[in-house]
């Protein structure tokens, strides 16, 4: 057999696609339009109707150096800019960050089930909030957020400590699952358990376990959004580098690439990204194990484009289920966690089915 | 660039799995290692990887690939696994790609001249036209040139290849292997690999080393190592050895009376 030096002259044949897999800018600006659309209708519909012409007028003239008569009532202007905006920014960030997590963590476990919650944050912030319902005195609304951002850190930080020690010189990622698992189970006791010592605050309890953003406001947006900006950054940097993890961790080390680090950074800012989102929201599922793969169906399986994406859609996805949690029942609101499940189920049932066949994950 | 093992001793989870391992291959020589299942062949590509450690020299290109960073070690050495990790919906293109890891910025992307090394590659070995394929959708001979793409594209001049012709049929073993020895001639390759099929370990490589039991218990050429009586006493199986057209060893299986 002789092996051709020099590439070959290809003069009439099509040429091979030569670009690598990344995110391309149609499937991008379909994203952000998806978002943009499910972001205008969250600040518009709802108790008290507002008028798209003013909203738009609204947001603009609160852009510096920007001067515009919304035309919106008094009224009308707070319930925009204090009960809408901070709510619909928040359900954006809280699904962005769930569905940014639950790809990190797809990427980093080689496994399309894994999502956000599999390593004890969830448990871990259930503890951690059920702590500061049940002892501390006073109103939970200042509290909770920290305590469940450190129990989710802390499950988390828990689960990688036993699996690690357990796991030396063996199957590193089995380990940590298993860990994950054992740390959940025992979290999920001791919060059983803290919540039966105090029967009469079940109801606060259980309505955070069932998430929602429902008292979103400024101050807790702030309160997240540094840790969010961080993880989102971290983790959009690190598509390429998932890639390369696909193949193993023997193998990426073949290829030059320290895959332990690769590792315990992608673990660490997508757990941070967790963490504030559970932090502010409660426990909300779903949108970590389905986004991610909604975009790999949609856009390709590279994690250069399913981690923008997965950010962009988990936002988008959030959004809504935000504005149907809070208008379908209004006056009431149903839990967020329920809406999710309730129609991203079918939607993702919709999505397996109509890409049967053309993308593997 | 030359591989050099002097009194390797490797353990896994305190087993010993290789013990007093010399190994000599020179600039452009192909090496096969051969020996029963479990002799530690797997292994010791790995060590001469640096990704298994161990007591003992291990040198490629007078380093020690243990003691570089990773990028580093990816740049002088090469590997293609006898079981490889493919993503299937990776395409054949990007997974080409991977082999430039050493090459591109940690948090960085691939540059035009990484995608004109991985489209030369595939070009070379006849694979272009599946640049834009899944991984999933090819077929086992398919994949292993694949693989040896990726290896190639890491453009390391000492390739170590763990059972490239692992479930191919016959002929898809002679053209991956003639492959290989176009490409070590072409580009200097110092090449080892580990092969189950001795007749075809005997044609291909210049010298071959025979595990058993995780020591060296021949090494040379193949007419010195393949002998009826060292496959008798390693493998325990019943060859006749003859020498082939080129003087190499072909084996034939004899059923046992």
């Amino acid at each position: 057999m002789t092996v051709r030096p020099v590439r070959r002259k290809r003069a009439l044949d099509v040429p091979a696609p030569r670009a690598a897999a990344r995110l391309r800018p149609l499937p991008l600006a379909a994203a952000l339009a998806v978002l943009a659309a499910a972001l205008l209708a969250g600040l518009l519909v709802g108790a008290a109707g507002l008028p798209l012409g003013g909203v738009l007028r609204a947001l603009a003239d609160a852009v510096p150096g920007v001067r515009l008569d919304s035309g919106l009532t008094g009224v009308e202007r707070n319930v925009l800019f204090e009960l809408r905006l901070p709510r619909v920014l928040m359900g954006a960030l809280v699904g962005g960050m769930l569905a940014l997590a639950g790809a990190g963590y797809q990427g980093v476990f080689r496994n399309p089930l894994a999502d956000p919650y599999l390593l004890g944050a969830a448990a871990g912030a259930g503890v951690g909030a059920t702590l500061v319902i049940v002892a501390v005195p006073g109103d939970p609304a200042v509290g909770v957020p920290l305590a469940a951002f450190a129990g989710a850190l802390g499950g988390v930080f828990l689960a990688y400590a036993l699996g690690s020690t357990a796991g030396r010189g063996g199957s590193g990622v089995a380990t940590l699952v298993l860990a994950g698992v054992a740390v959940s189970s025992f979290l999920a006791a001791v919060q059983t358990f803290l919540q039966q010592l105090k029967t009469d605050e079940l109801q606060r309890i259980y309505a955070w376990v069932l998430g929602g953003v429902g008292s979103a406001d400024w101050r807790s947006l702030a309160l997240v959004a540094p840790y969010a900006a961080v993880s989102t950054v971290v983790l959009l940097l690190h598509g390429r580098l998932l890639d390369v993890l696909a193949v193993g961790d023997e193998e990426a080390s073949a290829l030059g690439l320290s895959a332990a680090r690769v590792r315990l950074t992608v673990l660490v800012a997508a757990s941070l990204a967790t963490a504030s989102a559970v932090a502010v929201s409660g426990l909300i599922g779903f949108v970590g194990v389905v986004v991610p793969h909604v975009v790999r169906r949609l856009a390709g399986g590279s994690y250069r484009i399913v981690l923008p994406l997965s950010l962009i859609g988990g936002a988008a996805f959030l959004t809504l289920a935000d504005l149907l949690a809070r208008t379908v029942i209004a006056p009431g609101e149903l839990p967020l966690g329920v809406v999710t499940a309730f129609v991203g189920g079918p939607f993702f049932v919709v999505v397996l089915r109509a890409t049967r066949g053309t993308v593997q994950t | 660039m030359t591989v050099r093992v002097r009194g390797l001793d490797v353990d896994l989870a305190g087993r010993p799995v290789l013990r007093g391992i010399g190994l000599d291959v020179p600039a452009g020589g192909w090496t096969a290692v051969v020996g029963p299942n479990g002799a530690g062949k797997s292994t010791l590509l790995l060590a001469v990887l640096g990704l298994r450690a161990g007591r003992g020299e291990v040198a490629v290109a007078g380093r020690d690939p243990r003691a570089l960073r990773p990028r580093e070690r990816a740049r002088l050495v090469a590997y293609a696994p006898q079981h490889p990790g493919l993503p299937a919906g990776m395409t054949v293109f990007d997974y080409t790609l991977l082999g430039r890891s050493p090459y591109i910025p940690h948090l960085g992307r691939e540059s035009a001249r990484d995608r004109a090394v991985a489209g030369d590659v595939l070009d070379r070995l006849d694979l272009a036209a599946f640049a834009a394929r899944p991984l999933g959708e090819l077929s086992g001979g398919e994949r292993q040139r694949v693989v040896l793409a990726r290896a190639l594209a890491q453009q390391t001049s000492v390739l170590l290849l763990d059972e490239p012709t692992t479930a191919l049929d016959i002929g898809h073993q002679q053209q991956v292997l003639e492959l290989v020895d176009a490409l070590r001639a072409a580009d200097g390759l110092t090449v080892v690999t580990t092969l189950h099929d001795l007749t075809l370990a005997g044609q291909y490589a210049d010298s071959l080393v025979l595990l058993s039991g995780g020591r060296v218990a021949a090494a040379g050429p193949p007419g010195d190592v393949l002998t009826r009586e060292s496959v008798a006493e390693h493998f325990g199986a019943r060859v006749r050895v003859a020498p082939g057209p080129d003087g190499r060893p072909v084996l034939s299986p004899e059923r046992p009376c």
